[in-house]
């Protein structure tokens, strides 16, 4: 009699952590990978032009390890939500709302990206998206790909 | 001696009361909500500025909103 209703808190103790924190990041969980996480807005206009160029990474070089992760820091999810159904990210999205994780990366201008090598060591920064620099980033991207996970 | 001491003191708390205003301003990923209309210090421009040609007009003698002078020449 007891054990289904113990069963019953345990699930839904688990559903409601997993949806309180589904929006945390946690590098831990990528290591070994490198981790692109780019910080973005509905409003943002160079995201409307970065977010092809990262659909593009996300394919390409998905498979040698990089990871993408793109924080949404607008505060209407609406907004949000109408963006992604334009350009239809296959990467990974959090949403940030509250601005959380945005002052903890201490994000000092929209765009902004972080690159994490494989070891969890941030190891480039980009504030702003400029379509000229982005042989700039690959390359970066590419060189720690190129490094092996200790 | 107990003078310099207070000076001091007042001093250091004048400072200590400036950070507090380093704070100040929208983070840049708040920044939507500075776009919003209701935030804009003038959210309807073409009607003030029809408004204030209004007012500039009509004020003619003190020069209506903001500057002295005027008469009815000028507008």
């Amino acid at each position: 009699m007891l054990k289904p209703v113990l069963k019953l808190m345990l699930v839904s103790a688990f559903l409601v952590s997993h949806a309180l924190f589904a929006n945390t990041l946690d590098l831990n969980a990528y290591k070994g990978k490198v981790v692109y996480i780019d910080f973005w807005a509905s409003w943002c206009g160079p995201c409307r032009q970065s977010f092809p160029w990262m659909k593009n990474l996300h394919e390409t070089k998905a498979k040698d390890g990089l990871v993408i992760i793109g924080v949404n820091v607008d505060q209407d999810q609406k907004l949000a939500n109408a963006f992604i159904d334009e350009f239809m990210p296959d990467f990974k999205i959090i949403f940030d709302p509250a601005g959380a994780l945005a002052s903890e990366f201490k994000v000092a201008g929209m765009p902004s990206a972080y690159i994490i090598d494989r070891s969890g060591k941030p190891r480039f920064k980009h504030i702003g998206y400029h379509a000229d620099k982005r042989e700039q980033y690959e390359q970066e991207i590419q060189t720690l790909l190129n490094e092996k996970s200790n | 001696m107990s003078l310099l001491k207070f000076k001091l003191g007042a001093i250091m708390i004048g400072i200590c009361l400036l950070s507090s205003c380093s704070s100040i301003g929208v983070k840049p990923w708040e920044r939507d909500l500075l776009a919003k209309k209701s935030m804009q210090p003038n959210p309807y421009p073409l009607e003030t500025a029809a408004d204030e040609h209004t007012y500039f007009s009509k004020e003619g003698s003190s020069g209506g909103k903001g500057f002295g002078g005027g008469g009815c020449g000028c507008n």
